[in-house]
């Protein structure tokens, strides 16, 4: 009778925290969002949701690629270094046009990646280290493109793509929508996206069975820096100036915060784009909400710290003993 | 069967007494009891799952016995961890070196116990005895460089030579040569001699049976989980010794003609084999391993444990480098050498680690199903759900797999059922040439006879099949004729009328050739007895509907 109880609590426990994996993240954001307008309504505001956009939209791109990474059970620490080399790059050819240098950019971001997918899939290290040591090396890069100070940027079009709307939506946080619609598609219904996830669960196993496992990592790689450099180009067309020094700085980890908040496990075999949507936007409700009611930005960071820890704990995936 | 010894306690080294061990219900050891004297090489043999490790582990402090008694040097003794045997004289040399690969090799030699100087470490002396001690084990090299720039072997000395100098009275060597060259084994002998010589007890090993004869005294086999023979190993016939591991009784040996050739042989030599694999060679594994399986026959591929034969299906799918060796099928060959080419080709394998080599555990069975034939279900990268539907839907059917839905994850489903989704993967690319390793071991009885069923419904379909089993039944009765490796060759052949336990039995065990032949075709390779023997498809018997009583489920 009791062992029943205990048994059953123990089955309810389970099912508790299945469900806190599956939907914590879009409970937890609809709770701060209540909790953020009840605290002061004119978070609703337009203006306020717009700037709110215009700063997760960027975020939103790299965590993508990034949720694609960590589903192959890599990592890619090299984002916010590709970011300041985007940024470095795009002033140069503005004069040709946002589109040839935007292209340049993405081309340049896709060059990074495939270098750091290269060795992962090729030499087999580790990406941790593959992708902290492109890390280190693009960023001098771009600074040795762009010199140490930073540079106005008064391209037109790169001014409207950083800041016009349209439907009263940040065209920003429409491209990264488009995007996070398109990573979706691909995690779920394609063939790539079905085998990233297959070498992420069981490498060895995905190899025996035929799949293309280097491919589709280089090209995982490849998609991360794509996005990235889009990410950058967003990132000085918003705002107004070019300074690889300092954008793009510890934007991997806020990449890896929303990716693990939003349920993704860094263990692999897993993508969650949706989830991955829902954590940018937790963490950068939490991030905004706290700075608006004067929270220093010192305490900011140990609760930010606090709810990393627990999103990795309530992800981690528990045995069916 | 255990011999009774006469021997007062303080003549052995090392004791156990009824020691039990049994991991979540599962008998690991049952009332083991084991003996070793000083100075003498005392071989433990068995085959997976005979308990011969987990022995080892109770004997080093790795688990506590569940019941029973470790006597070390006539004391009762419950060592802790392996750093207190260890620090008691029983040194242990597993199958992976366990040194530091980044250290120096005088370091690795003197690590924890380095000559002082002033409470500094004397890096002279210390790199000049592990110079001089080395030198004696046949290793020579500048002590300086970091251990992991030695080969294997040599690495493996230098894990002897600490044995030997933390004043070991036991070494227990698991499996001590599998990376050496035939030259470090020699050494490596030379040194076991030295350590007899100095009264230090050796338990070794090996599943190599020519070593055991070469260098052990005594030999003691278990089998699932209890010792099933202690003995003097000279005088032991090895067939004897593989029947008691094997666990099959030894019946009269069967003489066999050297006539016996096989009147419909040219049945299945006419025509082009499906699958032929030609001189196959992967580092210390496999020597020039050559194969023919043709449309619709069944070979098995016998040996024991070690003899090389989930290397030789892994190297025929390319999972595996091979140094030389080429592999065609239908007489095309496979230009390069990868699983992908390989299924390209047509030629698939179902691997024995269903769950570190074969299933996506937390992917859906669906998509385990449909993992390989991916790109062919797809157009322009999209996945066609309908297509998908329809095949997974086939071979749930067609297999009897059970899960509650195709969206289960795999990971959730027993080992019969994830080996079902496993051949269903393979099954729905229409393959040529099928390679099962182990396909029923581990499996519930059910299930083990509906893949036996499978395997005999494929081959009458015109699939070859080449079947590697360590049940001898199953080998038996499933396979047309089976191939037979021993230490990486092909040592004979067996077909019908001698397709028997007791021929399978006999090729076991017989002693390897002086210098082995560089694998002749298997039309013409000298096979047991100095008889050709050859079988076509109309010979091979039907597996019972029901398989045999399940004694390998999961053993391991």
């Amino acid at each position: 009778m009791s062992a029943d109880a205990w048994a059953s609590s123990v089955r309810d426990r389970d099912r508790l925290l299945h469900l806190l994996q599956e939907y914590g993240v879009y409970a937890a954001l609809t709770l701060l969002f209540a909790v953020a307008v009840g605290l002061d309504t004119s978070f609703l505001s337009v203006s306020n949701v717009r700037i709110q956009l215009f700063q997760v939209a960027p975020t939103l791109l790299v965590a993508l690629g990034m949720a694609l990474v960590i589903g192959t059970e890599g990592i890619d620490l090299s984002v916010g270094a590709v970011i300041a080399l985007s940024a470095a790059i795009v002033p140069l050819y503005l004069g040709y046009g946002l589109p040839l240098a935007m292209a340049i950019a993405l081309l340049l971001g896709a060059v990074c990646g495939a270098v750091g997918g290269a060795m992962v899939a090729l030499t087999r290290i580790q990406p941790i280290v593959a992708t902290l040591s492109l890390m280190i090396g693009v960023r001098g890069l771009a600074e040795l493109f762009n010199g140490d100070s930073a540079k106005p940027v008064t391209d037109s079009a790169l001014l409207a793509l950083g800041s016009d709307s349209f439907a009263g939506v940040p065209l920003m946080a429409w491209i990264a929508a488009g995007c996070a619609l398109l990573a979706g598609l691909v995690v779920r219904r394609t063939t790539f996206g079905r085998q990233l996830v297959a070498i992420g669960d069981n490498r060895q196993a995905s190899r025996l069975s035929g799949l293309p496992v280097r491919r589709v990592l280089i090209a995982v790689y490849v998609l991360s820096g794509v996005l990235a450099a889009l990410a950058g180009v967003m990132i000085v067309g918003h705002g107004a100036e070019a300074d690889p020094a300092n954008q793009g700085l510890t934007m991997e980890l806020s990449a890896i915060t929303a990716v693990v908040v939003g349920g993704t496990p860094l263990s692999g075999g897993r993508v969650r784009v949706l989830g991955t949507v829902a954590g940018a936007h937790f963490m950068q409700l939490i991030a905004a909400v706290l700075t608006q009611h004067n929270v220093p930005a010192s305490y900011t960071q140990i609760i930010e710290a606090a709810i990393i820890c627990f999103a990795v704990y309530a992800s981690q995936e528990r045995g069916t003993r | 069967m255990v011999e009774q010894d006469p021997a007062p306690r303080a003549e052995r080294v090392l004791e156990v007494t009824g020691v039990s061990k049994s991991f979540a219900g599962v008998h690991a050891l049952r009332a083991v009891d084991f003996e070793l004297r000083p100075g003498e090489v005392h071989a433990l043999v068995g085959e997976n799952g005979a308990g011969k490790s987990t022995l080892i582990k109770v004997m080093t402090g790795v688990y506590r016995p569940d019941a029973g008694q470790v006597y070390f040097a006539g004391q009762e003794r419950d060592f802790r961890n392996p750093l207190d045997a260890q620090a008691a004289g029983l040194s242990t040399i597993y199958q992976e070196v366990n040194l530091v690969p980044l250290m120096s090799i005088a370091r690795n030699l003197y690590l924890g116990r380095e000559p002082r100087h002033f409470g500094l470490v004397d890096v002279r002396r210390m790199n000049r005895e592990a110079a001089r001690t080395l030198t004696s084990y046949g290793v020579t090299v500048d002590v300086t460089r970091p251990l992991r720039t030695l080969g294997l072997g040599a690495q493996q000395m230098v894990a002897l030579a600490r044995a030997v100098q933390i004043d070991a009275r036991v070494v227990i060597m698991d499996e001590p040569t599998s990376s050496l060259e035939p030259r470090e084994v020699e050494t490596l002998f030379s040194v076991i001699r030295d350590l007899r010589r100095r009264s230090i007890a050796v338990v070794y090993v090996s599943h190599r049976l020519d070593e055991l004869y070469a260098i052990c005294d005594r030999v003691t086999v278990m089998r699932d989980g209890q010792v099933v023979h202690t003995g003097e190993m000279a005088g032991l016939e090895r067939l004897q010794l593989i029947s008691m591991m094997l666990g099959r009784e030894m019946s009269t040996v069967r003489e066999q003609g050297s006539t016996a050739f096989d009147t419909d042989r040219h049945r299945t030599s006419h025509g082009r084999p499906a699958l032929r694999a030609t001189d196959l060679t992967v580092r210390h594994r496999v020597h020039g391993v050559s194969l023919d399986v043709h449309p619709g026959e069944v070979v098995g591929l016998g040996g024991l444990l070690g003899a090389g034969r989930s290397e030789t299906a892994k190297a025929v799918v390319g999972a595996l480098v091979t140094e030389s060796g080429s592999v065609e099928v239908d007489g095309r060959p496979i230009p390069h050498r990868s699983p992908a080419a390989a299924i390209r080709a047509g030629v698939v394998m179902l691997p024995e680690d269903r769950k570190v080599e074969g299933i996506i555990p937390s992917l859906s069975v669906r998509e385990n199903i449909s993992l390989a034939a991916l790109p062919r279900l797809s157009r322009a990268g999209l996945v066609s759900r309908a297509k998908q539907d329809e095949i997974v839907r086939l071979f749930m059917d067609r297999l009897r797999i059970k899960a509650s839905s195709p969206d289960q994850k795999v990971r959730d489903l027993s080992g019969g059922n994830q080996q079902k989704v496993l051949l269903a993967r393979w099954l729905c690319l229409n393959p040529k040439v099928l390679l099962l390793d182990e396909p029923t071991r581990g499996i519930d009885v059910g299930a083990k006879a509906e893949v036996q069923a499978l395997i005999d419904e494929l081959a009458g379909e015109g699939l070859a099949v080449l079947l590697i089993s360590s049940d001898l039944e199953e080998l038996i009765e499933g396979s047309n004729r089976v191939v037979v490796l021993k230490d990486g060759r092909v040592v004979g052949e067996l077909g019908g009328e001698n397709l028997t336990e007791q021929g399978l039995l006999d090729a076991l065990a017989a002693t390897p050739a002086p210098a082995p032949a560089p694998a002749p075709a298997p039309e013409s390779k000298p096979a047991v007895d100095g008889a050709l023997h050859h079988t076509h498809a109309d010979d091979r018997e039907h597996l019972p509907a029901s398989g045999p009583a399940e004694d390998k489920e999961d053993q391991r």
